[in-house]
């Protein structure tokens, strides 16, 4: 009974998180996207205290029954574990203290240093969250560009084909090493990650082991047969002591099942009652954590698109692609106030980087900053109608913005780059960044104010520039753009 | 210029098809109910033929436009850099001569500047005297005003077509531009006088221009022509049945079809019909035009109508057709197998249904591909086909009121992307103007390509509620 509720439940949350990470259209998170901000680290972070304590409550009553259900990571853990099709696979084995509590404290000092890189690694919804996006994702994608060319061949609009990208290759590597040790240690030793390294496993099994509800063994009933043990992924049950390790049990179920013929084992409420101290762990994160500044300079090689002279008809020019920009300052969405906002709130899960519609959000590269996202303009800007990422965000670290307020939000500001403007290199007419600017923070000026043939250039008026990075985006200069967005660490309203 | 055609002018245009009208019927009794395969097949011996007056040629009424070739891969729309399918070029051709097709039109600039050879290893597996072969002195870029560059122009379109004279050379796209921009290609530089020399040498057979744009410069051409100091041979105009009338009105820089071709007729000129499909777009009606069509002859084709209608007047020596596919070659075929000449009745039903497409404000292009590549790698024809497409099925999202908005925007959107990688889009012309000077309709390209921009950019931006949770 336990173990079937425990399974569907975690089945229809899993599908629910895993969704919110593969949804192309923008509309999951309007069902879904609360499971996100259930998630306990996130919650931690955005600093809401009553999901904190609900999840608490939760464990002091029913024990870990949120990494039985409510985390992504465990129930994908559990997945892997059932491609091993051995009976009896596993036995009890004593908790690793050192290592728990070790990582733990490596884990909180990472979180008040401000180390986002190192929690962000350790953080279990984080690591599905990239799993999620840099592994399903495209897998998703791809079938859905597959139903999108089936559909565009019968005339109907209801798929349309998306870009599948790598966005970071360390992350897309960090993902990809997470989930393959995952597997292994799933597929050998069930639970082992969530009982000897995540954070969060840890702090829960702290509550957990004053549970009002638990597993017992009777031991009047037991005929220490040691079912239960070789059937338990947290390897927690010492059925020759009769005693359970109610800090690594994650109340699953799978123990009772076995044990159905002898009904020596079951899930209750415990007689003697254990105070419980809920205490709350105060968060504090070092403020004065500095942006992390981008020593290069914008190479800008004037490496102008080569201008074919056009004699025949037909074809199409080459397009060469846009080099990423090394910025001074990163950019950071509309809605995360500031560098260090985001630097103290994100774990970095990769939600807002899957929900982003425009190829815009990335998971960054900076050391300290690893795998938060950050902003790009190369395939797309930051679109005047959009604020999903501000939406999904579980973390905090981007607040919901509305769409009037991001129009007049400063993430950045653009900057004009002469020797890749192409009315200045090619001679002929542009002003594509100036049509395109949705605030029209860019004019179209001389040259030189004293030559009315010389070429019209873009010139920006900061205090009313925003940031988007249209001109960037659609600057036809290549592969670096003549007009492009440097960051503010602090973003401000126009 | 005259707007309405009146009875007498259309007996004057179009009467003399009614004798062949009355023959064919009458060759038709008795057989009018049996349909075999034989029927969809066209024959091989009824092709309608005209006659030069200038040089005595027997053309066929159905020419090839080696323009719009086959490409590996299907058409040069969706792959545009592939190459010419070369196989399939020489069964098209093979079939066409077979079936009484002997004018072939190339240009050195068509198909990225392959055309001319392509047609040349298919024509060179004939008999010389089986076909006449046309092609253009294409000298648009700057670079190739200076005589000797013209020359060598002229002498590789020999060299490609594998040929020792051509049948019909033509001074390419003469009077978008101007007058000006014509004395600087033809005339400062003595290339007129030395193509008069070679035709003179018989290396040219007939010597003529096609025309498109401003109608002072064919006045002037044909004042020459009427004064003696140069004579032409034949005209290539653009004729059909929506610029027969309407021409300026849909571009006040182009020029009426019933005045270009009374000129021509009137001075015993004959013409050669180009876009007499304006590229598809009049094969491509919306439903309900299309309807009143198959209403009246439910058995024919919508192009064979337009197809019809430029082939109906007299003077007219040959119907330019670019046929991608077999299929358009074999209908093409039979519309003039022989020719049902346009009745005066049918005549008033294409004039009418004219206006109708007239109102639809769709852009006039016609795919011909003059205008690229676009330096800045945008699919020009790609964008307007999509814009025109959506416009033709009523498709357009432009009343946010009309309860299919939602629909019609997605489909607009979903459509534009599958038509045209976001990189070849709209928003990414910079407007340089490179294109338009190229453009035998005279569209201002990039006026109506931010024009698409804004469209697209309004529909994106009214797509979503505005809303935040919490």
């Amino acid at each position: 009974m336990l173990r079937r509720t425990r399974i569907l439940l975690a089945t229809v949350a899993f599908v629910m998180v895993t969704l919110l990470f593969l949804d192309l259209t923008g509309t999951m998170r309007h069902s879904f996207g609360w499971m996100a901000k259930i998630q306990f680290l996130p919650a931690l972070l955005a600093m809401n205290l009553v999901i904190v304590v609900a999840l608490l409550l939760l464990t002091l009553v029913f024990g870990r029954i949120y990494c039985s259900v409510v985390c992504p990571l465990g129930v994908m853990q559990d997945l892997m574990a059932r491609f091993n099709r051995k009976k009896n696979k596993y036995s009890y084995s004593k908790t690793k203290k050192w290592l728990r509590y070790g990582v733990m404290g490596v884990f909180i000092i990472a979180l008040i240093a401000g180390v986002g890189s190192l929690v962000a690694l350790l953080a279990p919804y984080s690591s599905f969250g990239r799993i999620a996006n840099n592994l399903f994702r495209p897998l998703y994608e791809f079938a859905n560009n597959a139903l999108a060319s089936y559909s565009a061949s019968h005339d109907s609009y209801t798929f349309s084909s998306t870009d599948i990208w790598v966005r970071s290759l360390p992350t897309f590597i960090i993902a990809a090493v997470t989930f393959v040790v995952l597997f292994v240690l799933a597929y050998r030793n069930g639970r082992t990650y969530c009982n000897t390294i995540c954070p969060v496993g840890t702090f829960l099994s702290l509550f957990a082991r004053f549970s009002w509800l638990r597993v017992k063994i009777d031991a009047d009933k037991c005929i220490k047969c040691g079912k239960c043990a070789r059937g338990c992924k947290a390897s927690c049950i010492d059925f020759k002591n009769y005693s359970i390790d109610y800090s690594r049990c994650v109340v699953c179920g799978n123990c009772i099942d076995k044990c159905d013929k002898k009904h020596a084992i079951s899930y209750g409420p415990v007689k003697l009652t254990a105070k419980a101290e809920t205490q709350e762990k105060e968060e504090q994160v070092d403020t004065s954590r500095r942006s992390f500044l981008m020593a290069t300079a914008m190479a800008t090689t004037a490496a102008v698109l080569a201008q074919e002279k056009k004699k025949v008809d037909g074809g199409l020019a080459e397009i060469e692609d846009k080099a990423v920009v090394e910025r001074n300052t990163p950019i950071t969405p509309p809605g995360s106030i500031s560098a260090s906002n985001m630097a103290k709130h994100c774990t970095a899960c990769q939600l807002c980087v899957s929900a982003c519609p425009n190829d815009v959000l990335r998971p960054s590269s900076g050391l300290l900053t690893l795998m938060q996202p950050t902003m790009s303009y190369e395939r797309g800007y930051c679109r005047p109608e959009c604020n999903e990422c501000s939406s999904v965000c579980p973390a905090g670290a981007i607040r919901p913005i509305t769409l009037d307020v991001k129009s007049s939000t400063q993430i950045g500001h653009a900057v004009w780059v002469k020797k890749n403007c192409i009315p200045v290199v090619d001679g002929v007419e542009c002003g594509n960044c100036e049509r395109h600017c949705p605030v029209g923070a860019i004019s179209m000026v001389l040259l030189d104010e004293n030559d009315e043939l010389s070429p019209l250039v873009p010139a920006v008026n900061e205090s009313r520039c925003i940031g988007c990075g249209a001109c960037e985006n659609l600057c036809p200069a290549r592969p670096f753009s003549a007009i492009y967005v440097e960051g503010h660490e602090v973003h401000k309203q126009v | 210029m005259s707007r309405k055609i009146n009875r007498r002018n259309f007996l004057k245009i179009f009467g003399g098809g009614v004798v062949a009208t009355s023959a064919t019927l009458t060759a038709c009794t008795g057989k009018g109910n049996k349909t075999t395969a034989s029927d969809q097949e066209p024959p091989k011996d009824k092709m309608v033929y005209r006659t030069n007056p200038n040089s005595g040629d027997r053309v066929s009424l159905l020419g090839y436009g080696m323009m719009r070739l086959p490409v590996v891969g299907g058409s040069e729309r969706d792959n545009p850099n592939a190459d010419i399918d070369q196989e399939m070029v020489n069964r098209q051709v093979d079939y066409a001569i077979e079936h009484g097709v002997n004018y072939f039109d190339t240009s050195p600039a068509y198909c990225r500047g392959k055309s001319e050879e392509a047609t040349g290893i298919a024509l060179h597996r004939h008999p010389r005297d089986k076909y006449f072969v046309a092609t253009k002195l294409s000298n648009f870029s700057p670079e190739t005003w200076k005589l000797e560059a013209s020359q060598e122009m002229f002498e590789n379109s020999l060299k490609y077509l594998q040929v020792d004279y051509i049948d019909y050379l033509l001074l390419h796209a003469i009077g978008g531009s101007g007058m000006d921009e014509f004395n600087r290609r033809f005339m400062d530089n003595g290339l007129l006088d030395w193509l008069v020399e070679q035709k003179e040498k018989g290396r040219i057979r007939n010597l003529g221009f096609s025309y498109h744009g401003a109608v002072s410069v064919f006045d002037q051409l044909l004042q020459w022509h009427d004064e003696g100091r140069y004579h032409w041979d034949f005209v290539q105009i653009e004729l059909n049945y929506l610029d027969w009338n309407l021409a300026n009105e849909i571009n006040s820089s182009n020029t009426d079809a019933v005045y270009l071709y009374g000129e021509l007729s009137n001075r015993g000129i004959p013409s050669v019909i180009m876009e007499p499909l304006l590229g598809g777009r009049l094969a491509k009606v919306p439903d309900y035009i299309a309807s009143r069509f198959k209403a009246r002859r439910p058995e024919d084709s919508v192009a064979k109508w337009a197809f019809r209608f430029a082939g109906t007047p007299e003077k007219v020596l040959t119907v330019l057709s670019g046929m991608t596919y077999m299929e358009h070659l074999k209908e093409n075929i039979s519309t003039y197998s022989p020719l049902e000449p346009i009745t005066e009745e049918e005549n008033n039903l294409l004039m009418a249904i004219a206006d109708d497409i007239f109102n639809l404000k769709t852009i006039p292009c016609n795919e011909c591909n003059y205008c690229m590549p676009c330096p800045y790698g945008i699919n020009i024809p790609a964008i307007f086909s999509h814009y025109n497409k959506c416009i033709k099925e009523g498709l357009l999202p432009d009343d946010k009121q009309d309860p299919d908005y939602k629909k019609q925007r997605r489909a607009f959107l979903v459509g534009y992307d599958r038509s045209v990688p976001r990189l070849r889009q709209a928003s990414h012309c910079i407007g340089c103007g490179q294109c338009s000077p190229h453009c035998p309709q005279s569209i201002d390209i990039p006026r109506e390509m931010h024009k698409v921009d804004v469209l697209v950019e309004n529909l994106k931006r009214n797509g979503k509620i505005k809303d935040v949770e919490e």
